[in-house]
Protein backbone atom coordinates (compact mmCIF):
# COMPACT_ATOMS: atom_id res chain seq x y z
CA UNK A 1 0.00 0.00 0.00
CA UNK A 2 1.59 3.15 -1.01
CA UNK A 3 1.47 5.98 2.19
CA UNK A 4 0.02 9.49 1.27
CA UNK A 5 3.11 11.92 0.59
CA UNK A 6 1.20 14.66 2.60
CA UNK A 7 -0.82 14.07 5.96
CA UNK A 8 -2.53 16.56 7.41
CA UNK A 9 -3.73 15.49 10.93
CA UNK A 10 -6.37 17.95 13.43
CA UNK A 11 -4.52 21.26 11.85
CA UNK A 12 -5.46 24.48 13.83
CA UNK A 13 -4.23 27.58 12.56
CA UNK A 14 -4.89 31.20 14.87
CA UNK A 15 -4.00 34.97 13.36
CA UNK A 16 -4.06 36.19 16.92
CA UNK A 17 -8.14 35.42 17.87
CA UNK A 18 -8.86 35.03 14.09
CA UNK A 19 -8.81 30.56 13.32
CA UNK A 20 -8.04 30.51 9.83
CA UNK A 21 -8.16 26.49 9.99
CA UNK A 22 -10.20 24.67 12.62
CA UNK A 23 -9.23 20.91 13.01
CA UNK A 24 -7.85 20.12 9.75
CA UNK A 25 -7.40 16.64 8.34
CA UNK A 26 -6.32 15.35 4.87
CA UNK A 27 -4.03 13.07 3.04
CA UNK A 28 -2.81 13.74 -0.37
CA UNK A 29 -1.65 11.11 -2.26
CA UNK A 30 1.97 10.84 -4.21
CA UNK A 31 1.34 12.33 -8.04
CA UNK A 32 -2.09 13.37 -6.84
CA UNK A 33 -3.26 16.79 -8.96
CA UNK A 34 -5.40 18.69 -5.95
CA UNK A 35 -7.24 21.53 -6.41
CA UNK A 36 -8.14 23.87 -3.01
CA UNK A 37 -11.24 25.82 -3.48
CA UNK A 38 -13.87 28.21 -1.57
CA UNK A 39 -14.59 31.72 -0.63
CA UNK A 40 -11.71 34.04 0.46
CA UNK A 41 -10.57 33.86 3.69
CA UNK A 42 -11.58 30.09 3.84
CA UNK A 43 -7.99 29.33 4.91
CA UNK A 44 -6.54 27.67 1.29
CA UNK A 45 -3.74 29.84 0.74
CA UNK A 46 -2.81 29.18 4.27
CA UNK A 47 -2.47 25.58 4.31
CA UNK A 48 0.15 26.91 1.37
CA UNK A 49 1.90 28.72 3.62
CA UNK A 50 1.98 26.11 6.19
CA UNK A 51 3.30 23.00 4.21
CA UNK A 52 6.36 25.48 2.70
CA UNK A 53 6.85 26.85 6.25
CA UNK A 54 6.00 30.51 5.76
CA UNK A 55 3.88 30.23 8.59
CA UNK A 56 3.75 28.19 11.85
CA UNK A 57 0.95 26.17 12.90
CA UNK A 58 -0.95 26.40 16.04
CA UNK A 59 -1.88 23.07 17.04
CA UNK A 60 -1.64 19.55 14.55
CA UNK A 61 0.70 16.94 12.98
CA UNK A 62 1.47 17.65 9.29
CA UNK A 63 3.89 14.76 8.14
CA UNK A 64 5.33 15.41 4.48
CA UNK A 65 7.26 12.01 2.65
CA UNK A 66 7.09 10.04 6.03
CA UNK A 67 8.24 12.66 8.32
CA UNK A 68 7.09 14.85 10.76
CA UNK A 69 7.22 19.11 8.90
CA UNK A 70 6.96 20.57 12.28
CA UNK A 71 7.70 18.40 14.83
CA UNK A 72 11.26 16.44 15.48
CA UNK A 73 12.36 13.86 18.08
CA UNK A 74 15.01 14.42 20.76
CA UNK A 75 15.87 12.21 23.09
CA UNK A 76 12.74 10.27 22.50
CA UNK A 77 10.04 13.19 23.02
CA UNK A 78 8.87 15.41 20.39
CA UNK A 79 10.13 18.80 20.51
CA UNK A 80 9.04 21.82 17.72
CA UNK A 81 11.66 21.11 14.24
CA UNK A 82 14.22 23.51 14.59
CA UNK A 83 15.66 25.51 11.41
CA UNK A 84 18.00 22.24 10.27
CA UNK A 85 15.13 20.40 10.33
CA UNK A 86 12.65 22.53 8.27
CA UNK A 87 15.83 23.13 5.98
CA UNK A 88 15.64 19.72 4.84
CA UNK A 89 12.06 19.15 4.72
CA UNK A 90 11.56 22.38 2.40
CA UNK A 91 13.77 20.61 -0.19
CA UNK A 92 10.40 18.32 -1.07
CA UNK A 93 8.45 21.48 -1.80
CA UNK A 94 7.88 24.00 -4.45
CA UNK A 95 6.07 27.06 -4.40
CA UNK A 96 4.58 29.77 -6.85
CA UNK A 97 3.27 32.25 -5.69
CA UNK A 98 0.55 34.74 -6.90
CA UNK A 99 3.17 37.96 -7.04
CA UNK A 100 5.81 36.08 -8.90
CA UNK A 101 8.21 36.90 -6.14
CA UNK A 102 10.86 36.96 -9.41
CA UNK A 103 14.19 38.22 -7.58
CA UNK A 104 14.63 41.67 -9.91
CA UNK A 105 17.90 42.08 -9.58
CA UNK A 106 18.90 38.62 -11.31
CA UNK A 107 18.67 37.97 -14.54
CA UNK A 108 15.70 34.94 -15.70
CA UNK A 109 18.59 32.51 -15.85
CA UNK A 110 20.45 33.61 -12.47
CA UNK A 111 16.62 33.25 -11.14
CA UNK A 112 16.48 29.50 -11.59
CA UNK A 113 20.27 28.74 -10.91
CA UNK A 114 20.73 30.74 -7.96
CA UNK A 115 19.01 28.44 -5.37
CA UNK A 116 19.92 24.88 -6.96
CA UNK A 117 23.82 26.16 -6.51
CA UNK A 118 23.65 27.47 -3.30
CA UNK A 119 21.77 25.11 -1.37
CA UNK A 120 22.49 21.63 -3.71
CA UNK A 121 26.01 22.84 -4.58
CA UNK A 122 25.47 22.55 -8.21
CA UNK A 123 28.12 24.16 -10.61
CA UNK A 124 27.17 26.79 -12.61
CA UNK A 125 27.48 24.52 -15.77
CA UNK A 126 25.11 22.32 -14.87
CA UNK A 127 22.48 24.36 -13.38
CA UNK A 128 22.96 26.33 -16.17
CA UNK A 129 22.35 23.66 -18.42
CA UNK A 130 18.65 22.84 -16.30
CA UNK A 131 17.66 26.26 -16.24
CA UNK A 132 17.82 25.98 -19.97
CA UNK A 133 16.11 22.67 -19.97
CA UNK A 134 12.99 24.54 -17.84
CA UNK A 135 12.93 27.98 -19.93
CA UNK A 136 12.47 25.26 -23.44
CA UNK A 137 9.45 23.66 -21.40
CA UNK A 138 7.35 26.93 -20.15
CA UNK A 139 8.19 28.58 -23.79
CA UNK A 140 11.11 31.50 -22.59
CA UNK A 141 14.51 29.94 -23.72
CA UNK A 142 15.02 33.39 -25.59
CA UNK A 143 14.44 35.20 -22.80
CA UNK A 144 17.24 33.29 -20.36
CA UNK A 145 19.34 37.18 -20.02
CA UNK A 146 15.91 38.75 -19.47
CA UNK A 147 15.80 41.15 -16.63
CA UNK A 148 12.26 40.29 -14.84
CA UNK A 149 11.08 43.74 -15.12
CA UNK A 150 11.24 43.13 -18.87
CA UNK A 151 8.99 40.62 -18.82
CA UNK A 152 5.07 40.46 -19.02
CA UNK A 153 3.14 39.25 -16.07
CA UNK A 154 2.45 35.54 -17.88
CA UNK A 155 6.20 35.48 -18.42
CA UNK A 156 7.04 36.02 -15.48
CA UNK A 157 5.00 33.68 -13.79
CA UNK A 158 6.38 31.08 -16.16
CA UNK A 159 9.63 31.89 -15.03
CA UNK A 160 8.95 31.21 -11.29
CA UNK A 161 7.77 27.90 -12.42
CA UNK A 162 11.00 27.27 -13.70
CA UNK A 163 12.47 28.54 -10.77
CA UNK A 164 10.44 26.32 -8.40
CA UNK A 165 11.59 22.98 -10.62
CA UNK A 166 14.93 23.66 -10.85
CA UNK A 167 15.19 22.36 -7.14
CA UNK A 168 13.26 19.16 -8.38
CA UNK A 169 10.62 19.70 -5.74
CA UNK A 170 8.26 16.24 -5.12
CA UNK A 171 5.37 18.75 -4.58
CA UNK A 172 4.36 22.03 -6.02
CA UNK A 173 2.62 24.24 -4.77
CA UNK A 174 0.64 26.79 -6.86
CA UNK A 175 -0.72 29.70 -4.86
CA UNK A 176 -3.45 31.67 -7.39
CA UNK A 177 -0.77 31.96 -10.01
CA UNK A 178 -2.92 33.55 -12.26
CA UNK A 179 -5.65 35.91 -10.21
CA UNK A 180 -2.55 39.04 -10.75
CA UNK A 181 -2.28 38.39 -14.69
CA UNK A 182 -4.65 40.11 -17.18
CA UNK A 183 -7.07 38.05 -18.71
CA UNK A 184 -5.12 37.09 -21.50
CA UNK A 185 -1.95 35.96 -20.35
CA UNK A 186 -3.86 33.17 -18.08
CA UNK A 187 -3.72 30.81 -20.82
CA UNK A 188 -0.38 30.60 -21.11
CA UNK A 189 0.66 30.23 -17.76
CA UNK A 190 -2.08 27.12 -17.35
CA UNK A 191 -0.87 25.35 -20.55
CA UNK A 192 2.58 24.86 -18.83
CA UNK A 193 1.07 23.65 -15.75
CA UNK A 194 -1.39 21.28 -17.93
CA UNK A 195 1.78 20.01 -19.82
CA UNK A 196 3.36 19.68 -15.88
CA UNK A 197 0.94 17.81 -14.72
CA UNK A 198 0.93 15.81 -18.11
CA UNK A 199 4.59 15.02 -17.91
CA UNK A 200 5.41 14.71 -14.66
CA UNK A 201 4.39 12.48 -11.68
CA UNK A 202 4.90 15.48 -9.15
CA UNK A 203 2.30 16.22 -6.20
CA UNK A 204 0.84 19.49 -7.02
CA UNK A 205 -2.03 21.36 -4.84
CA UNK A 206 -3.64 24.05 -6.76
CA UNK A 207 -5.33 27.36 -4.67
CA UNK A 208 -7.41 28.70 -7.42
CA UNK A 209 -10.29 30.61 -8.63
CA UNK A 210 -10.34 29.40 -12.11
CA UNK A 211 -12.76 26.40 -11.85
CA UNK A 212 -13.02 25.53 -14.71
CA UNK A 213 -9.17 25.14 -14.91
CA UNK A 214 -9.59 23.30 -11.40
CA UNK A 215 -12.10 20.73 -13.03
CA UNK A 216 -9.94 20.11 -16.22
CA UNK A 217 -6.54 19.70 -13.73
CA UNK A 218 -7.53 18.27 -10.74
CA UNK A 219 -7.94 14.62 -9.55
CA UNK A 220 -9.91 15.22 -6.92
CA UNK A 221 -11.14 18.95 -5.74
CA UNK A 222 -11.55 20.25 -1.92
CA UNK A 223 -14.05 22.84 -0.93
CA UNK A 224 -13.03 25.20 1.93
CA UNK A 225 -14.85 27.04 4.03
CA UNK A 226 -14.32 28.81 7.31
CA UNK A 227 -10.93 26.34 7.89
CA UNK A 228 -12.79 22.93 7.45
CA UNK A 229 -13.32 21.02 4.40
CA UNK A 230 -16.99 20.97 3.71
CA UNK A 231 -17.09 19.00 0.53
CA UNK A 232 -14.65 17.34 -1.21
CA UNK A 233 -14.46 14.37 -4.55
CA UNK A 234 -13.87 14.26 -7.80
CA UNK A 235 -14.27 17.61 -9.95
CA UNK A 236 -17.08 16.24 -12.10
CA UNK A 237 -18.66 15.58 -8.79
CA UNK A 238 -17.67 19.01 -6.62
CA UNK A 239 -19.01 20.82 -10.36
CA UNK A 240 -21.26 19.11 -11.57
CA UNK A 241 -23.27 17.64 -8.36
CA UNK A 242 -22.19 19.56 -5.16
CA UNK A 243 -24.21 17.92 -2.30
CA UNK A 244 -23.11 20.69 -0.10
CA UNK A 245 -25.29 23.75 0.15
CA UNK A 246 -22.53 25.75 0.90
CA UNK A 247 -20.69 24.43 -2.33
CA UNK A 248 -23.36 24.87 -4.60
CA UNK A 249 -24.42 28.75 -3.17
CA UNK A 250 -20.32 29.17 -3.73
CA UNK A 251 -20.20 27.85 -7.09
CA UNK A 252 -23.71 29.55 -8.06
CA UNK A 253 -22.12 32.92 -7.04
CA UNK A 254 -18.85 32.10 -9.33
CA UNK A 255 -20.42 31.59 -12.56
CA UNK A 256 -22.78 35.15 -11.63
CA UNK A 257 -18.91 36.59 -11.53
CA UNK A 258 -18.02 35.09 -14.92
CA UNK A 259 -15.69 32.42 -14.24
CA UNK A 260 -16.14 29.04 -16.47
CA UNK A 261 -17.01 26.06 -14.49
CA UNK B 1 46.21 92.67 7.13
CA UNK B 2 47.26 91.74 3.77
CA UNK B 3 47.80 88.46 1.66
CA UNK B 4 50.96 87.12 1.06
CA UNK B 5 51.23 84.61 -1.59
CA UNK B 6 54.96 83.74 -0.70
CA UNK B 7 53.71 82.38 2.56
CA UNK B 8 50.93 80.37 1.18
CA UNK B 9 53.36 78.89 -1.40
CA UNK B 10 55.97 77.73 2.07
CA UNK B 11 52.67 76.79 3.48
CA UNK B 12 50.92 74.86 0.81
CA UNK B 13 53.01 71.23 1.29
CA UNK B 14 52.69 71.35 5.13
CA UNK B 15 48.87 71.78 4.33
CA UNK B 16 48.15 69.30 1.69
CA UNK B 17 50.31 66.76 4.38
CA UNK B 18 46.92 67.73 6.69
CA UNK B 19 44.23 67.15 3.24
CA UNK B 20 45.96 63.81 2.53
CA UNK B 21 45.56 62.49 6.38
CA UNK B 22 41.87 64.32 6.01
CA UNK B 23 40.81 62.37 3.23
CA UNK B 24 42.13 58.94 4.31
CA UNK B 25 40.71 59.26 8.02
CA UNK B 26 37.19 60.07 5.77
CA UNK B 27 37.53 57.02 3.45
CA UNK B 28 38.87 54.71 6.48
CA UNK B 29 36.00 55.63 8.83
CA UNK B 30 33.32 55.39 6.01
CA UNK B 31 34.31 51.87 5.91
CA UNK B 32 34.10 51.47 9.62
CA UNK B 33 30.49 53.39 9.63
CA UNK B 34 29.47 51.11 6.79
CA UNK B 35 30.12 47.91 7.64
CA UNK B 36 28.92 48.53 11.26
CA UNK B 37 26.15 50.27 10.20
CA UNK B 38 24.95 46.99 8.57
CA UNK B 39 25.93 44.52 11.94
CA UNK B 40 24.11 47.67 13.88
CA UNK B 41 20.98 47.53 11.80
CA UNK B 42 20.65 43.62 11.47
CA UNK B 43 20.92 43.04 15.37
CA UNK B 44 18.76 45.26 15.82
CA UNK B 45 16.11 43.79 13.84
CA UNK B 46 17.08 40.51 15.38
CA UNK B 47 14.47 38.41 16.59
CA UNK B 48 16.45 37.77 19.86
CA UNK B 49 15.27 40.54 22.31
CA UNK B 50 18.70 40.03 24.27
CA UNK B 51 20.28 41.46 21.24
CA UNK B 52 17.78 43.77 19.58
CA UNK B 53 17.28 45.95 22.73
CA UNK B 54 20.91 46.33 23.94
CA UNK B 55 21.59 47.39 20.20
CA UNK B 56 19.02 50.18 20.08
CA UNK B 57 20.14 51.61 23.37
CA UNK B 58 23.62 51.70 22.33
CA UNK B 59 22.55 53.67 19.11
CA UNK B 60 20.33 55.69 21.22
CA UNK B 61 23.79 56.40 23.70
CA UNK B 62 25.38 57.20 20.92
CA UNK B 63 23.57 59.40 18.93
CA UNK B 64 22.73 61.04 21.88
CA UNK B 65 26.07 62.21 22.72
CA UNK B 66 28.50 64.64 21.00
CA UNK B 67 31.06 63.11 18.45
CA UNK B 68 33.61 65.29 20.50
CA UNK B 69 32.71 64.12 23.92
CA UNK B 70 33.03 60.15 22.39
CA UNK B 71 36.21 60.82 20.81
CA UNK B 72 37.57 62.59 24.21
CA UNK B 73 36.38 59.24 25.89
CA UNK B 74 38.06 57.21 23.41
CA UNK B 75 41.76 58.77 23.37
CA UNK B 76 41.82 60.45 26.87
CA UNK B 77 39.32 58.35 29.00
CA UNK B 78 40.43 54.78 27.60
CA UNK B 79 43.86 54.76 28.25
CA UNK B 80 42.56 55.21 32.41
CA UNK B 81 41.70 50.99 32.01
CA UNK B 82 44.75 50.06 29.90
CA UNK B 83 43.54 50.78 26.06
CA UNK B 84 46.00 52.90 24.50
CA UNK B 85 45.34 53.95 20.98
CA UNK B 86 47.08 55.87 18.56
CA UNK B 87 45.36 59.46 17.56
CA UNK B 88 44.37 57.82 14.08
CA UNK B 89 42.85 54.72 14.81
CA UNK B 90 40.80 56.57 17.92
CA UNK B 91 39.70 58.78 15.42
CA UNK B 92 39.03 56.54 13.05
CA UNK B 93 37.08 54.37 15.34
CA UNK B 94 35.16 57.53 16.63
CA UNK B 95 34.00 58.77 13.73
CA UNK B 96 32.69 55.57 12.56
CA UNK B 97 31.12 54.36 15.31
CA UNK B 98 29.15 57.71 15.44
CA UNK B 99 28.20 57.53 12.13
CA UNK B 100 27.83 53.84 11.82
CA UNK B 101 24.47 54.60 14.02
CA UNK B 102 23.71 56.92 11.41
CA UNK B 103 24.11 54.38 8.57
CA UNK B 104 22.57 51.57 10.31
CA UNK B 105 19.15 53.64 10.02
CA UNK B 106 19.41 53.89 6.22
CA UNK B 107 20.04 50.20 6.39
CA UNK B 108 16.84 49.64 8.32
CA UNK B 109 14.90 52.01 6.18
CA UNK B 110 16.28 50.16 2.80
CA UNK B 111 15.78 46.55 4.17
CA UNK B 112 12.56 47.49 4.70
CA UNK B 113 11.67 48.33 1.68
CA UNK B 114 12.45 44.83 0.06
CA UNK B 115 8.86 43.52 -0.03
CA UNK B 116 8.25 40.51 2.40
CA UNK B 117 7.60 38.45 -1.00
CA UNK B 118 11.44 38.27 -1.69
CA UNK B 119 11.99 36.70 2.03
CA UNK B 120 9.05 34.69 0.77
CA UNK B 121 10.61 33.15 -2.40
CA UNK B 122 14.14 32.91 -0.51
CA UNK B 123 12.17 30.56 2.05
CA UNK B 124 10.62 28.76 -0.70
CA UNK B 125 13.48 28.31 -3.05
CA UNK B 126 15.62 26.92 0.58
CA UNK B 127 18.03 29.49 0.67
CA UNK B 128 19.60 30.19 4.10
CA UNK B 129 19.11 33.02 6.23
CA UNK B 130 22.87 34.24 5.54
CA UNK B 131 22.23 33.10 1.96
CA UNK B 132 19.07 34.98 1.85
CA UNK B 133 20.55 38.63 2.81
CA UNK B 134 23.73 38.04 0.71
CA UNK B 135 21.86 37.28 -2.39
CA UNK B 136 18.65 38.46 -1.73
CA UNK B 137 17.82 41.35 0.38
CA UNK B 138 21.06 43.37 0.56
CA UNK B 139 21.35 43.43 -3.10
CA UNK B 140 18.15 45.05 -3.70
CA UNK B 141 18.41 47.58 -0.28
CA UNK B 142 21.78 48.72 -0.93
CA UNK B 143 21.48 50.70 -4.69
CA UNK B 144 18.46 52.77 -2.99
CA UNK B 145 20.31 53.55 0.07
CA UNK B 146 23.81 54.60 -1.99
CA UNK B 147 22.48 58.49 -2.08
CA UNK B 148 21.68 58.63 1.60
CA UNK B 149 24.67 56.92 2.53
CA UNK B 150 27.22 59.38 0.38
CA UNK B 151 25.67 62.37 2.01
CA UNK B 152 27.16 61.22 5.46
CA UNK B 153 30.33 60.29 3.65
CA UNK B 154 29.97 64.51 3.16
CA UNK B 155 29.09 65.17 6.87
CA UNK B 156 31.84 62.91 7.93
CA UNK B 157 34.46 64.76 5.49
CA UNK B 158 33.06 67.85 6.94
CA UNK B 159 33.34 66.63 10.67
CA UNK B 160 37.16 65.64 10.76
CA UNK B 161 38.51 68.72 11.67
CA UNK B 162 37.24 67.76 15.72
CA UNK B 163 40.11 65.30 15.65
CA UNK B 164 42.57 67.64 15.69
CA UNK B 165 41.28 67.86 19.12
CA UNK B 166 42.60 64.27 19.92
CA UNK B 167 45.87 65.55 18.37
CA UNK B 168 45.34 63.87 15.07
CA UNK B 169 47.51 66.15 12.55
CA UNK B 170 44.64 66.36 9.87
CA UNK B 171 44.41 69.61 7.63
CA UNK B 172 42.88 71.86 10.68
CA UNK B 173 45.38 70.74 12.70
CA UNK B 174 48.14 71.28 10.05
CA UNK B 175 46.93 74.51 9.48
CA UNK B 176 46.44 75.96 12.99
CA UNK B 177 50.06 75.02 13.83
CA UNK B 178 51.36 76.64 10.99
CA UNK B 179 49.33 79.86 12.08
CA UNK B 180 50.26 79.57 15.50
CA UNK B 181 53.90 79.28 14.43
CA UNK B 182 53.52 82.35 12.28
CA UNK B 183 50.90 84.14 13.74
CA UNK B 184 49.36 84.50 10.58
CA UNK B 185 46.06 83.08 10.38
CA UNK B 186 44.15 84.39 7.33
CA UNK B 187 46.52 82.38 5.19
CA UNK B 188 46.08 78.92 6.87
CA UNK B 189 42.04 79.03 7.44
CA UNK B 190 41.26 80.54 4.05
CA UNK B 191 43.11 77.76 2.56
CA UNK B 192 41.73 74.75 4.86
CA UNK B 193 37.70 76.65 4.58
CA UNK B 194 38.80 76.50 0.35
CA UNK B 195 40.40 72.71 0.23
CA UNK B 196 36.35 71.73 2.27
CA UNK B 197 34.65 73.89 0.13
CA UNK B 198 36.53 72.36 -3.38
CA UNK B 199 36.36 68.60 -1.78
CA UNK B 200 32.26 69.61 -0.52
CA UNK B 201 31.32 70.81 -4.46
CA UNK B 202 33.18 67.69 -6.10
CA UNK B 203 31.20 65.42 -3.37
CA UNK B 204 28.14 66.94 -3.93
CA UNK B 205 28.63 66.60 -8.11
CA UNK B 206 29.71 62.68 -7.32
CA UNK B 207 26.01 62.18 -5.33
CA UNK B 208 24.12 64.09 -8.18
CA UNK B 209 25.42 61.39 -9.67
CA UNK B 210 25.15 58.74 -7.72
CA UNK B 211 21.21 59.69 -7.17
CA UNK B 212 20.86 59.78 -10.88
CA UNK B 213 22.48 56.46 -11.25
CA UNK B 214 20.95 54.30 -8.59
CA UNK B 215 18.14 56.42 -6.77
CA UNK B 216 15.13 55.87 -9.29
CA UNK B 217 15.74 51.78 -7.77
CA UNK B 218 13.77 53.42 -4.98
CA UNK B 219 9.92 52.86 -5.66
Amino acid sequence: MVEPIIQIDKLDKSFGPLKVLDGLSFDVMPGEKLALIGPSGSGKTTILRILMTLETITAGHIKVCGEQLYHMQRSGHEVPADEPHLHKMRSHIGMVFQHFNLFPHKCVLDNITLAPMLTKGEVRAKAEQRAMELLEMVGLADKAKAMPAQLSGGQKQRVAIARALALKPRIMLFDEVTSALDPELVEEVLLVMKRLAAETDMTMLLVTHEMGFAHEFADRVLFFDKGRIVEQGSPDKIFRHPSHERTQSFLRKIIAAGHRV
Amino acid sequence: MEWDWAFVAKIMPTLLEGLKLTVLITILSAFVAAGLGLVLAIAKRSRNGWIAKPTAMLIEFIRGTPLLVQLYFIFFVLPDVGIVLPPLVAGVIGMGLHYATYTAEVYRAGIENVPKGQWEAARATNLTVPQTWIHVVIPQALPPMIPALANYLIAMFKETPLLSAITVLELMNQAKSVANSNYRYIEPMTLVGAFFLVMSLLSVILLRWLERRYGRLAK
